[in-house]
């Protein structure tokens, strides 16, 4: 096969501006794309894979470098690229009062595509996106999924010879995921297509040919997935210690010098060591090799720059107290003629941690925003500490703790500000308010941009901040809306230890996600597609539901497209 | 519960404050409008075109002529003998008024005999024209004064008419007040549109209303901005209506500040409830224009409301701008006292009261 390059990028730089600050968007980016392959741009969000796209695309022009699309100066001559690539950007734009097959037509007029070749290619990209059953359906009335497979096939209308798709499976459910990276994938295999996809998720590099991992405007490495997790053979652990709960042998291995990362995985924990380190010698601890993966690769490189931040806080050993604090029943919620959520029920006990996971739009924020007493539901009961948020007294609120989805904070305010304006509506005052405001600037790491505005701060940053306004007045429970979404790994790590560790202070932690290793973290979980709970259970049993004979000890991911498949069976 | 408020408050202020552009918004354009519109809208008069069609040859004709030339109202642009392209004059708009003096017109008047002129105009503007007819009548009046008392005749009976309040009918004495609850207005319920809007485009409501503040404290954290800037900056306009603009400030303060407290709270109100209808930034601009536009036309700010159709004069009782406009003028040109004024007072306090109570009500109940 010819490797032809199909995207060349040299020393490539772009900033922007925000007010007075400078920010170095790409930072002398250096990359290569081979043609009829995918090459995956991994990277947490604010990396620069978008900032990257747009400027491939040439709708941004760089401050410094080249950029040769198919051979083409894409900073010259923007124009002739955009006829020769086809561009998925992260929302795309599709039109929600449109149905499916308008939207297409759409598209090939934007495109221009001859009438005559219109019926065919029609039926080729919806045969391809199994969306023929739908073409009646309006774009606004599609799931998540399937909104991503139609923009992907709007895109598509005219075959491109390269291929940019900007997170095309960030927040979608992973059947919908799985099925489009098999489109992708027959792109690249039957039409010889060159495609350049970015995604957030660090499991999905393996699926690549090539992988670029982009941090902070940089390139920290590229090559295939195998070159960068082959480094790191004989440094993956799994751990297991039977008769000590998972989280807490998680909890001893991450405080260890010579363990670099420990995550929960199965029934045990998987430990990434130190170069030259063997597992460490403990006592009761049951150590197997494992393979690596390219997490580990990011893991390690970040790791370098800094330690990841762990809580020190002197356990007391886990009691699970029987007292139910949040309890849901039968609870529905209709938007118009669409329900977000339908019928949904389910109880969490004190100093657990319940986990909500589903795609976007699976309905988990509309239940969060009803617990929380922001939306009144259709139909059903909530209860909250045992009453109703929405009419409960506001004493009742200040013992609930709430962190939105995409951190609201108040972006113009300082961070100072920001800490002083949560502690001061939830009544802290006097020494007490002192002792939570420098809390929260050590305990959050926030002292290094104390002054500065909240803003113009990184993601990592941000979330800390939001968590830190959320745990300022040490509530009873806490409601976490996707709070690890688009952090990198390290921060994502810290997250979870401080979740752990407010736990086992007896804190109850609701929290939604849509990504599947994070549902290890929790006790129990609530499975949510289409507004309903497919499953809840303990990891552990919703895993062990998908087991089959071949595939003996699934994945999360498994678990979720075997219940998502049974839901569709009855349907 | 007043340690959250004040918390609020102060947020609120910052996030103002922080904000160069909005930061620009609140006092820029007011202050940059007052001088505009005082000096754009004016209902007074000047350099008015003036086309004069003389058949006369008589010189007293040409006194009633020179009359007419040296007003400050009135600009010669075309002096006819004959009736040829004069209707062109009016047709291109090159004149707005035509003097038509008759061939025996000075024969007339040596004769002891009425003599009579006309007077043309360009009704397209029926308000610009109604208004140069009046300065031609007064020209002629004059005229006419001056002839009887020289030619010893009894005077004709004199109509002295004297304006109240505003001897010289200074059109800035009435303009200048209105813009004042104009700007208000708009100030007022700009910076409280936006504010609960912007909160929920961010998602920070929500992070809000989970907090243990109640929805009268998010009200009275919410309103508090919009009063202070809405009372700095009428403080401001007052100051530059008097100093600048030399408008007499004759009533007391205690009345005009009261009329402010009472408007800006139901503007905010006004505010408030576009604000928490709103789901977007833009959405409550628009809305906020769809308040703005027809409350200053229904206002009585320029046009008398007692002009307007019956049905339209009753929706003007849901204005509280028209109550202001009468509080504002009122206690600058007739010293009204506060009694006086209770009765404008009250309306806008109901208004206040109501929009207030269904914003704080929709904080927590907007239909989604």
């Amino acid at each position: 096969m010819n490797k032809q390059t199909a995207l060349h990028v040299g020393n490539l730089e772009k900033h922007f501006r925000a007010g007075r600050r400078l920010i170095k968007a790409l930072d002398k980016v250096n990359l290569d794309a081979q043609c009829g392959c995918i090459t995956g741009l991994i990277g947490p969000d604010g990396a620069g894979k978008t900032t990257l796209m747009r400027l491939v695309a040439g709708l941004l022009r760089p401050d410094a470098g080249q950029i040769q699309v198919l051979g083409v100066d894409a900073v010259l001559d923007p124009l002739a690229i955009q006829s020769k690539i086809g561009y998925m950007p992260q929302r795309f734009g599709l039109y929600e009062d449109l149905t499916v097959a308008e939207n297409l037509a759409l598209y090939a007029d934007l495109q221009g595509l001859p009438p005559a070749e219109r019926p065919a290619r029609y039926a080729e990209l919806l045969h391809l996106t199994a969306l023929e059953r739908f073409t009646k359906r309006l774009a606004g009335h599609l799931s998540g999924g399937m909104k991503q497979k139609l923009g992907l096939a709007c895109t598509l209308v005219r075959p491109p010879k390269l291929l940019l798709l900007d997170e095309p499976t960030v927040g979608v459910d992973p059947l919908s995921r799985q099925e489009l990276w098999q489109i992708i994938k027959g792109l690249v295999a039957e039409e010889g297509m060159s495609v350049l996809l970015s995604t957030t998720y660090l499991n999905e590099a393996e699926r690549c040919a090539q992988v670029v991992l982009l941090y902070q405007g940089q390139v920290l490495g590229q090559g295939t997935p195998q070159e960068f997790s082959q480094r790191f053979q004989g440094r993956v652990w799994y751990a297991e210690q039977p008769g000590v709960l998972r989280r807490r042998l998680q909890d001893g291995l991450i405080r260890r010098e010579e363990v670099l990362d420990a995550v929960l995985e199965g029934e045990g924990v998987r430990a990434l060591l130190a170069d030259k380190a063997s597992p460490p010698n403990l006592k009761g601890i049951l150590w197997s090799p494992m393979e690596p993966r390219f997490e580990d690769a990011f893991v390690a490189i970040l790791a370098q720059q800094r330690r990841p931040t762990h809580t020190s806080i002197e356990r007391a050993p886990v009691t699970f107290k029987k007292e139910t604090v949040i309890v849901a029943s039968n609870v529905s919620r209709r938007f118009g003629d669409f329900w977000a959520v339908r019928h949904i029920s389910f109880a969490v006990k004190k100093g657990e941690i319940f986990g909500l996971l589903g795609a976007n739009g699976a309905g988990k924020s509309t239940t969060f925003r009803m617990l929380c007493g922001l939306l009144p539901p259709s139909e059903g009961q909530l209860a909250v500490n045992g009453v109703d948020l929405r009419k409960a007294p506001a004493k009742a609120r200040a013992r609930i703790g709430y962190m939105a989805q995409r951190f609201s904070l108040y972006g113009h305010l300082g961070v100072m500000d920001n800490l002083r304006f949560f502690a001061r509506t939830y009544g802290l005052k006097g020494m007490r308010y002192k002792q939570r405001l420098d809390w929260a600037l050590d305990e959050f790491d926030l002292r290094t941009a104390a002054d500065a505005i909240a803003d113009d701060q990184p993601l990592g940053y941000k979330q800390r901040l939001a968590m830190a306004c959320a745990l300022m007045h040490e509530p009873a429970i806490l409601f976490l809306d996707e709070p690890t979404s688009g952090v990198d790994p390290l921060e994502r790590r810290a997250f979870w230890s401080r979740i752990n560790a407010l736990a086992e202070e007896g804190v109850t932690i609701m929290v939604t996600t849509h990504f599947m290793q994070e549902a290890e973290y929790c006790d129990r979980l609530a499975i949510m597609a289409q507004g309903r709970i497919l499953a809840i259970d303990t990891p552990a049993a919703i895993r062990a539901r998908a087991a089959t004979p071949d595939n003996p000890r699934p994945k999360m991911e498994d678990a979720f497209i075997t219940l998502i498949q049974k839901m569709e069976r009855a349907a | 519960m007043w340690q959250r408020v004040f918390a609020l408050v102060i947020k609120e202020f910052l996030a103002i404050l922080k904000d160069r552009r909005e930061r620009i918004i609140i006092i820029v354009p007011p202050l940059f409008q007052l001088f505009l519109f005082s000096y754009a809208a004016t209902f007074d008069l000047n350099h008015v075109p003036l086309a004069i069609y003389n058949q006369d040859n008589g010189t007293i004709a040409q006194r009633l002529i020179s009359d007419f030339i040296g007003s400050k109202h009135f600009e010669r642009v075309a002096m006819r003998r004959n009736s040829h392209g004069l209707k062109k004059l009016i047709d291109d708009q090159k004149a707005l008024i035509i003097l038509s003096i008759g061939p025996d017109f000075s024969s007339n008047l040596r004769r002891g005999e009425n003599a009579r002129v006309q007077i043309i105009l360009d009704g397209r503007n029926s308000n610009t024209a109604m208004i140069a007819l009046g300065y031609a009548r007064q020209i002629i009046e004059r005229f006419n004064r001056r002839w009887a008392e020289k030619h010893g005749e009894p005077p004709p009976v004199k109509l002295v008419t004297r304006a109240w309040f505003n001897p010289n009918l200074e059109s800035h004495w009435f303009i200048v007040p209105g813009i004042i609850g104009l700007l208000l207005l708009v100030v007022v319920t700009m910076v409280t549109a936006l504010s609960v809007a912007r909160e929920r485009e961010q998602g920070t409501f929500d992070q809000l209303l989970v907090t243990p503040l109640r929805p009268l404290e998010i009200l009275i954290g919410k309103s508090m901005p919009g009063l202070i800037i809405g009372l700095l900056e009428s403080s401001a306009l007052i100051f530059l209506a008097t100093w600048w603009f030399g408008v007499p400030l004759r009533g007391s303060l205690l009345s005009l500040y009261t009329g402010i407290l009472l408007f800006s709270l139901s503007a905010i109100g006004i505010g408030l409830m576009i604000s928490s209808m709103a789901t977007t930034l833009q959405q409550a601009l628009l809305g906020a224009f769809m308040f703005l536009v027809p409350s200053v036309i229904l206002s009585g700010f320029a046009t008398p409301i007692s002009n307007m159709p019956i049905v339209v004069q009753y929706l003007t009782y849901l204005n509280p701008l028209r109550y202001f406009m009468v509080v504002v003028r009122g206690v600058f040109l007739e010293a009204a006292p506060f009694p006086a004024l209770i009765g404008q007072f009250w309306p806008m306090a109901l208004i206040g009261l109501t929009t207030l109570t269904a914003a704080g009500w929709l904080f927590r109940h907007r239909l989604n």
